[in-house]
């Protein structure tokens, strides 16, 4: 190694630079602080935090501690990621086929979603679809039945709660499913090498995955009930359903307009995608008698994802960190329990801000290792 | 002919430096928040983001209000003229960051005193402009008429980064009533979630409540209910650290409301110079060094009360005469069966 410094000069008074101007903020943030009397700690987190949760995925109230507070902001925000990830991406791949259809209504139908949608400020249709909804949707009272057993309603989604016994036994039939289905696939390719003979792995799966489950209830012993939601009369105009599982009404809005503006985008990765394989393999797929899902299948498809994986990883980041925006519309995610109602009663700007922002570098972090993972899986191998 | 240029303008430059240092009191020295906002020549104060009678900005972008008129009190003592403000609309959960950051000098903005803001995050609170307590408002067709009334399953729209959400709690807890929070981070929004019906009530300061009902689509289909269920004493804040304009905010609040205690109105105060009574005389900057253990001049307090007015003049202004709270409440003198009551400006 010989070093110049003409080459290295200018690259080590970057770094000089950037140590010193970070340097200079922390040291400044110190003195600033500590002439307020500010304290710097984590030790806030176990202490009591003394206010409520509108919806929690685990047992919550005051009397738990900030840290758990934390806990219930970030599966919230966790819990409506991934249903907004699964919506876009079901909606997403449905509209930008849609868009290579060559039915006319179809087409342009997809088209102006598309156009639509991508170009409206996404907080303002958070906005709309909530109080679009909340003043579209019934009192509890008014609220017709869907299917006799749930209820849409201004105050939120009130479906059924399921009451298992034996519920392990369940559990347990479907793992032993997913097992047999993996074996299965594995012997299926292996003598597909070996002997070229094909076999309905589809269609064997989708009969275990029903009959191993259905047998856990007739002979295992497994019972399903459901707790159907009632309605109770809280004041002379005042309802509230009770029994069976509510959803609220801002975690609905938020998940609807996330997917319905991230599958904008979606759709468009999956169009660039598909029309993105040359002509060239389809017709030379054809040739060689493959029928038309079977050149899908195996060859449009597996060069169109490498091209889809890369661009739609941005857009399922995007549509977690879109989900800050939560705090406008109540739904309790992290921003607003913790860096929201945490902060103000504890002061501890800096140390609750610097714990969210690390959160969701670790979050997109994860799906960006996941999805990378799995571009590099259905990547080309080189022989 | 270059080499005395230069002589020259380090001369001027020193001959500057001395002036302003000999002009500068020693109180002004002291406190560098006084000796900014004289530079810059406005008061920073930050706001609520519109709350009727406390911080309201009107089409025109003139804020009025009980809140808003103590930065203008300490505008006219400071710079002379109580125009002289930059109002900094806040939400409940920026406020103590914009204060403690310097982005404002002085928060006036409905906000409660409690030991652990005062004690813990770098504040100090001048004293209360307004005696308040949680109360809850719901629909008048629901029939409630008592927080006795309320039920399991209520659910209650608020704010969220406010005492509120804790009172509510202690509230729902010590009745042992289940409820279901739902907590906005803007003001506006929980009033047209409440409206839109999806809350059975909607909790804040009662003075909140009553302003806010005006926004509602129809105001008198909603009764705020008799019951208090916590004591919130709202005062303007400052930075922890500057003890002099900490006491310039403070007596400020203070002049305006003994002003009234002594009957003394815009509209009398320059008149009161003459009056037999010392203590008048001394509000009014006819008596006494009020102003020098500030660094501002005697009559500092004078055009508090010519500009802005008494403390009851305010109230009338924003919030009797609006139509938000009528009755003054505790929010009367103390010599009137109040309980507002401040030491003696001598």
């Amino acid at each position: 190694m010989n070093f110049k410094l003409k080459d290295i000069g200018p690259q080590l008074m970057t770094v000089i630079a950037v140590v010193l101007v970070f340097g200079f903020f922390t040291y400044n943030a110190q003195v600033n602080m500590e002439n307020r009397g500010i304290d710097f700690g984590y030790g806030f987190l176990s202490q009591e935090s003394s206010f409520d949760v509108q919806f929690s995925l685990i047992e919550y109230d005051g009397s738990h501690s900030y840290f758990r507070a934390y806990l219930v902001g970030l599966l919230n925000t966790i819990l409506v990621s991934v249903i907004g990830i699964i919506l876009a991406t079901i909606l997403g791949v449905l509209v930008g086929i849609a868009r290579l259809s060559p039915n006319y209504l179809i087409n342009k139908f997809a088209a102006f979603y598309v156009e639509f949608f991508r170009n409206i400020p996404l907080l303002l249709q958070i906005f709309f679809w909530y109080f679009a909804a909340l003043r579209a949707l019934p009192l509890p009272q008014d609220a017709e039945a869907m299917f006799g057993i749930s209820f849409l309603t201004i105050k939120g989604l009130f479906v059924p709660a399921f009451i298992w016994e034996n519920f392990n036994i369940f559990f347990y039939s479907i793992v032993a499913a997913i097992v047999a289905i993996i074996v299965i696939r594995t012997h299926a390719r292996k003598l597909q090498e070996t002997q070229g003979k094909q076999t309905p792995v589809l269609l064997i799966s989708i009969g275990l995955i029903f009959i191993l489950p259905l047998l856990s209830f007739l002979i295992g012993g497994v019972r399903l009930s459901f707790e159907v939601p009632v309605l109770k009369q809280l004041a002379t105009t005042s309802f509230i359903y009770e029994g069976g599982v509510s959803l609220p009404p801002e975690l609905i809005a938020l998940a609807l307009s996330l997917s319905l503006y991230t599958a904008t985008f979606i759709a468009e990765c999956v169009r660039a995608g598909i029309q993105g394989v040359g002509k060239g393999q389809k017709e030379a797929a054809a040739s060689i008698g493959l029928t038309q899902n079977q050149v899908l299948k195996l060859v449009v498809m597996p060069q169109a994802l490498r091209i889809i994986i890369p661009p739609t990883t941005n857009q399922y980041l995007n549509l977690t960190k879109n989900s800050s925006l939560a705090a406008a519309i109540a739904y309790p995610d992290l921003v607003l329990v913790f860096a929201g109602t945490a902060l103000m009663q504890t002061g501890k700007a800096i140390e609750i801000v610097s714990i969210t922002m690390f959160t969701y570098l670790s979050l997109s972090i994860s799906i960006s290792l996941f999805m990378n993972w799995y571009n590099n899986k259905i990547a080309i191998t080189e022989k | 002919m270059f080499k005395y240029l230069k002589q020259l303008t380090s001369l001027v430059a020193m001959v500057a430096v001395l002036f302003t240092f000999t002009t500068e009191s020693m109180a002004a020295k002291k406190s560098k928040t006084l000796k900014n906002t004289q530079k810059k020549g406005f008061v920073r104060c930050g706001v609520s983001q519109g709350l009727p009678g406390f911080s309201n900005a009107d089409a025109a972008g003139n804020w009025t209000g009980v809140d808003v008129d103590v930065c203008r009190a300490v505008a006219a003592a400071v710079l002379g003229d109580a125009n002289k403000v930059k109002f900094t609309p806040l939400s409940a959960k920026e406020r103590f960051t914009a204060l403690t950051s310097g982005e404002i000098d002085i928060l006036s903005r409905n906000t409660t005193w409690t030991l652990s803001r005062d004690a813990d995050i770098g504040l100090t609170f001048v004293g209360v402009n307004f005696y308040d307590g949680q109360g809850f408002m719901v629909r008048k067709s629901s029939g409630i008429t008592s927080t006795s009334q309320f039920k399991n399953g209520i659910s209650a729209c608020t704010n969220i980064g406010t005492t509120t959400e804790l009172n509510m709690r202690d509230f729902f807890n010590s009745r042992g009533i289940s409820y279901e929070p739902v907590a906005f981070e803007k003001a506006d929004e929980v009033v047209a979630a409440y409206d839109a019906g999806r809350c059975d009530t909607y909790t804040t300061d009662k003075s909140g409540l009553a302003a806010q009902r005006t926004k509602m689509k129809n105001p008198d289909e909603h009764i705020v209910l008799p019951e208090t269920i916590s004591k919130e004493p709202l005062g303007p804040v400052v930075r922890q650290g500057d003890s002099v304009w900490e006491d310039i905010v403070r007596w400020s609040l203070n002049t305006m409301i003994e002003a009234e205690e002594y009957g003394i109105t815009s509209a009398n105060a320059d008149s009161m110079k003459t009056s037999d009574n010392p203590q008048i005389k001394r509000l009014v900057g006819a008596e006494g060094e009020m102003g020098a253990a500030f660094g501002l001049d005697n009559e500092w307090n004078l055009r508090i009360i010519k500009q802005v007015g008494n403390y009851g003049e305010s109230y009338k202004r924003n919030i009797a005469d609006t139509g938000i709270l009528p009755d003054r409440g505790p929010n009367e003198l103390w010599t009137k069966g109040g309980i507002l009551y401040v030491p003696p400006s001598r």
